[in-house]
């Protein structure tokens, strides 16, 4: 029952990234380019799964007993800003704005079967694994 | 105006998933950190296993409906060997990406996401502005 229920909601989640333009490597320069062409749209992207995640989480989190079918929700635990925070989040930031393809696109993309998406993401995943040792 | 009602409606479908992941098996749609979990000890995480392949399936399956061409990446390959790289080391060093810190971090109201999201959007278009008006 887990394993369909992370099918599903992987495939929810990968069509959603389609549907909102997320996939486009074009739309997120688009988005980014705030001094030039600005293209909006992600915002609505942004807004849309903020409108769900910010009241549900609270209500899941605080007003429920546990999930369905595990034993605990499993959350970060930690709560201090550090220095790998900011460093990996502006790292991040910089390749994101080089290609326009942050990690959850990055995967879902190779359905298009293009090889530069594959490219990147094996480099993506070099980089994962780079980082793991540090 | 029609692209933006598709993004919201993208969005509302991502954040739907995230909350029933959640809700249903108890954990965080953060794709970076399951993606690499998926990889490093797929044993143990058949469920992120299953999560990337339904990602894939959702993104194609929307491209059979779709009468947009496919999206291609406008950058040369060292270009996207170095975004890559660079973004796969990020968002391990960071702890998460776009939907870990964006969507579900953000959602939970967690500061070290609200940071990590102000840092990396940012940097991101910073590193448009100079790509695109500086270079």
């Amino acid at each position: 029952m887990n394993l369909l229920l992370a099918l599903i909601c992987g495939t929810l989640f990968g069509a959603g990234l389609a549907v909102s333009g997320m996939t486009d490597p074009a739309k997120v320069i688009g988005f980014l380019d705030v001094t030039g062409a600005w293209d909006p749209t992600l915002g609505f992207v942004m807004g849309g799964g903020l409108l769900i995640t910010v009241p549900f989480f609270q209500l899941v989190l605080q007003r429920t007993q546990g999930p369905w079918f595990a034993e605990g929700f499993r959350l970060p635990d930690r709560h201090d800003i550090d220095a790998r925070l900011i460093t990996g989040a502006a790292m991040f930031g910089i390749g994101w704005g080089l290609v326009g393809l942050c990690p959850g696109p990055a995967i879902s993309s190779l359905a298009y079967l293009n090889l530069d998406i594959l490219y990147f993401g094996i480099a993506m995943t070099a980089g994962m694994f780079i980082a793991d040792r540090f | 105006m029609e692209s933006y009602l598709y993004g919201l409606l993208g969005g509302v479908m991502i954040g739907t998933a995230a909350i029933l992941l959640m809700m249903s098996i108890g954990r965080i749609a953060g794709i970076s950190g399951l993606f690499f979990d998926s990889l490093k000890s797929p044993r143990s995480n058949v469920w992120a296993l299953l999560f990337v392949a339904g990602l894939i399936l959702g993104t194609g399956m929307v491209q059979m409906f779709s009468s947009t061409p496919t999206p291609t990446l406008s950058a040369s390959l060292p270009l996207i060997i170095t975004g890559g790289l660079v973004v796969g080391f990020g968002v391990k060093l960071g702890h998460g990406c776009t939907s870990g810190h964006g969507i579900c971090g953000i959602g939970r109201l967690s500061t070290r996401s609200i940071v990590a999201t102000a840092t990396f959007m940012i940097f991101a278009i910073l590193t448009v502005f100079v790509r695109l008006h500086l270079l």
